[in-house]
């Protein structure tokens, strides 16, 4: 290959390196720079209608239930202002459980239910051995955060 | 300080032996710090109450990451300088240091992509905090490709470093994304403001090996621009 | 020492594949920079040498 015809690749690499990187940023402005709402905003209507968008918050306490056919699962997302009831099927992550991060990609139906295609779990930059974090809750104990 | 002795290495030629007498030392630092840091991460660091043993990701992950960022930014000030002063050395200083940064990059993306899915649910999602990284990705291979293109060297340099100083407003949108922006990404566990939110032999192997990936990316940036000057000036980089 | 046996440190309590999956990479990927670095020099040594 003729070294002008490499040179032009090249370039023509950068360019589609550099062209991707605008393009990502693009489309974060567009529709992802919120990647999730929380439910006040999703309470508020602040959310989409009619297209998929993702919920976060807390997974409330008590509020993880299965269905009789095993495989579908309802809780509700909490911010502590707001709550949104979630209905899901499909597996859940390891760290999902009841008083931590959650965020759910799907729907809001007109019943008021979000209807989840995607839920992942959002843990907190907290790192500890199970010791400490028995001893921190129990120093936390009566006390509400 | 004088001016003399801050100019003595400033050309390839009285660069070139220095930084192969330093080559030796810096390895042998990472070397033991990467040995320490990895028994400490394994054999001293307990268990996470929360993820459990996928959270030893992080003695590479929150290293590789650092300095993915930090690498850029060096290079940047180099490839600035070399704009700014014209100096040979400064470009290639910047073309010595980009290849390392981009493995750190990908190495920041491809073990949080590991830890993502046992953790969150996922390999990856488009939030700011890896789409800023991945971004970082691409700059650092824009600007191994656009140097690569240019034959000629200055041309390269100065081409290059537009590009990386551009890219350099990157740098605090990765860091500030998790705080900016409603991230899956957590926020930091280690701030300059703030306590770490991390039990302290933890926190030990992670700096340990930040300390030791510093210290292997000054071995390879010296390397590297020996060889750089071995092909642009092959008289300065004969021994006497 | 943390690990009851051998079998439970590479299992890293069942997130072996993610654990290890990720130092693996990262050693493969430093030790064959440095190497490749390293060889490059050597061999720059050597046709100096032959030189001098």
């Amino acid at each position: 290959m003729k070294p002008r015809h490499k040179r032009f690749i090249a370039i023509a690499a950068a360019l589609l390196a550099l062209g991707g990187a605008v393009a990502l940023v693009l489309n974060a402005f567009q529709s992802n720079l919120v990647f999730f709402f929380t439910p006040s905003q999703v309470a508020s209507k602040e959310a989409p209608v009619g297209r998929s968008f993702r919920i976060g918050g807390l997974v409330q306490n008590d509020s993880v239930a299965r269905d009789k056919d095993g495989v579908t699962v309802r809780f509700a997302v909490t911010d502590t202002a707001h709550t949104i009831p979630v209905v899901y099927r499909g597996i859940l992550p390891d760290l999902f459980s009841e008083g931590k991060g959650v965020v759910a990609q799907g729907r809001l139906e007109a019943d008021g239910i979000f209807r989840a295609e995607q839920v992942l779990a959002k843990h907190d930059e907290n790192y500890m051995p199970p010791e400490a974090a028995e001893a921190l809750e129990k120093a936390h104990g009566g006390k509400k955060k | 300080m004088s001016a003399i002795n801050w100019f003595k290495y400033s050309s390839p030629h009285s660069f070139y032996p220095l930084a192969g007498r330093m080559v030796p030392w810096f390895l042998g630092a990472a070397a033991l710090f990467g040995i320490t840091g990895l028994y400490v991460a394994f054999f001293v660091a307990p268990t996470d109450f929360q993820q459990g043993e996928s959270y030893r990701i992080i003695f590479i992950h929150v290293p590789a990451a650092w300095m993915s960022m930090f690498i850029y930014l060096v290079m940047a000030g180099w490839a600035g300088a070399g704009l700014v002063f014209n100096t040979r050395l400064s470009g290639m200083m910047a073309r010595a240091l980009a290849p390392t940064g981009a493995m750190f990059t990908f190495l920041a993306l491809w073990t949080g992509a590991l830890w993502g899915k046992p953790t969150w649910g996922t390999w990856w999602v488009w939030d700011a905090r890896l789409t800023s990284e991945l971004i970082l990705l691409f700059l650092y291979i824009g600007f191994l490709s656009l140097t690569a293109a240019i034959e000629d060297d200055r041309r390269a340099d100065r081409a290059g470093a537009v590009l990386a100083l551009v890219g350099v407003v990157n740098i605090p949108i990765i860091y500030f994304s998790v705080v900016w922006w409603n991230t899956l990404h957590q926020g930091a566990s280690v701030s300059l403001k703030s306590a770490p939110k991390m039990a302290t032999t933890m926190l030990l192997g992670m700096l340990l090996l930040a300390v030791a990936f510093w210290l292997y990316s000054l071995a390879a940036a010296m390397l590297r621009v020996r060889s750089i000057i071995r092909e642009r000036e092959p008289r300065a980089a004969a021994e006497d | 020492m943390q690990w009851g046996s051998w079998a439970e440190f590479w299992a890293m309590g069942g997130y072996g594949l993610y654990v290890w999956g990720s130092f693996a990479v990262t050693l493969v990927c430093m030790a064959g920079e440095m190497t490749s670095l390293v060889l490059n020099e050597r061999a720059a040594q050597t046709r100096n040498g032959e030189q001098a």
